[in-house]
């Protein structure tokens, strides 16, 4: 089964890294790749994502308001907010949404364990 | 310690135990230029130093006779500031190269070198600042980053200015990427509440790790 990872970062680059790392781990995975949160909502609808990886700092909707909208419209969905911004505060908002937080840079390590969590997840049936 | 005629003096256990939380805060920032870059940072200790604009001005302007470039971002809480990730601007596309990755031609690099720099700066100031607010246990706000480019005087006179003049918390650090030497300052610049706020909560941290009551 493969699936398709939804990454929203504003940053080009910061994009391209998650891609890297997400092709290298899981090669018949899709990146769905959206530079705003705007543009992920759509996303959501044109490309129907299985799992997300929301940058915190972005112009305009900041990652966890993007995170609590994803959640809203696909409460099962898997979330990661990524931020080089580890304070405390984000970390336990980004939990209390049932997000995970994974440090900025994303570390190979990181996202794997992620996403094997994800999928744990989207295996387990709905109650 | 320098001070300007308007700042504020740290007493030394202030000055170590700020020292400590920037070096906590920069080796995390290191720890994260090293995972983008794939390679080992080889990191000074960084000298940590309240000193005023002017100095800050002058030491940046000696050391660097060539454009600078600088990331930008303002933080915003109980302590509220700018701080500032500077570089020369001629090893911008060095540092753009090693983030990149060595498979990117030129056009690439030149084509994200704006982005590449301002996400590269956003994570090694954010890894600083966050590090202290947690060991301060306080939040900040940390803006967007911005590039800028420009000589000691431009960056360190950014407008509007505080009302009541600022200090300079200077951080010196010299990074080495690989073969490349790249070296990079990280300046955050208070005014006199948020240095007179920051004193206060040095001696909170202060009071919590090691249960010595300072003032």
């Amino acid at each position: 089964m493969t699936y398709k990872v939804l990454i929203v970062d504003d940053s080009k680059l910061a994009r391209m890294a998650a891609t890297k790392v997400l092709a290298d781990s899981y090669p018949d995975w899709a990146a769905v790749e959206a530079g705003s949160a705007g543009h992920a909502m759509s996303a959501m609808q044109d490309a129907s994502p299985d799992i997300a990886l929301v940058d915190f700092n972005m112009p305009g909707r900041d990652g966890l308001d993007l995170a609590a909208e994803l959640i809203k419209l696909k409460p099962r969905m898997p979330i990661a907010v990524i931020s080089a911004n580890h304070q405390q505060q984000i970390v336990e908002r980004a939990q209390a949404l049932g997000a995970a937080f994974l440090p900025k840079p994303l570390s190979r390590n990181a996202l794997e364990e992620f996403l094997q969590s994800a999928l744990q997840k989207l295996k387990t049936p709905a109650p | 310690m320098t001070t300007g005629s308007r700042s504020i003096a740290l007493s030394e256990l202030q000055l170590d135990a700020l020292a400590e939380l920037v070096n906590l805060g920069v080796s995390r920032a290191a720890h994260s230029l090293a995972q983008m870059v794939q390679d080992e940072i080889v990191l000074s200790v960084p000298k940590v130093a309240l000193v005023s604009r002017e100095e800050a001005i002058r030491t940046v302007a000696e050391r660097e006779k060539a454009n600078l470039i600088a990331v930008h971002q303002i933080f915003e809480g109980e302590i509220h500031g700018r701080a500032l990730l500077i570089f020369p601007e001629e090893k911008s596309l060095e540092l753009v190269r090693a983030v990149v990755g060595g498979e990117a031609s030129l056009d690439e690099i030149m084509e994200l070198e704006q982005e590449a720099l301002a996400e590269t700066g956003n994570i090694i100031l954010n890894g600083c600042l966050a590090t202290i607010a947690n060991m301060l246990e306080r939040s900040l706000k940390i803006s967007l980053p911005e590039i800028l480019h420009g000589a000691s005087v431009d960056l360190f006179n950014l407008q509007p200015p505080p009302p009541g003049g600022d200090s300079v918390l200077f951080i010196y650090i010299n990074f080495i990427v690989r073969s490349r030497e790249i070296e990079g300052y990280i300046a955050m610049m208070m005014d006199l509440p948020s240095l007179t706020a920051l004193q206060r909560l040095l001696n909170e941290f202060i009071r919590r790790t090691t249960g010595t009551s300072v003032e």
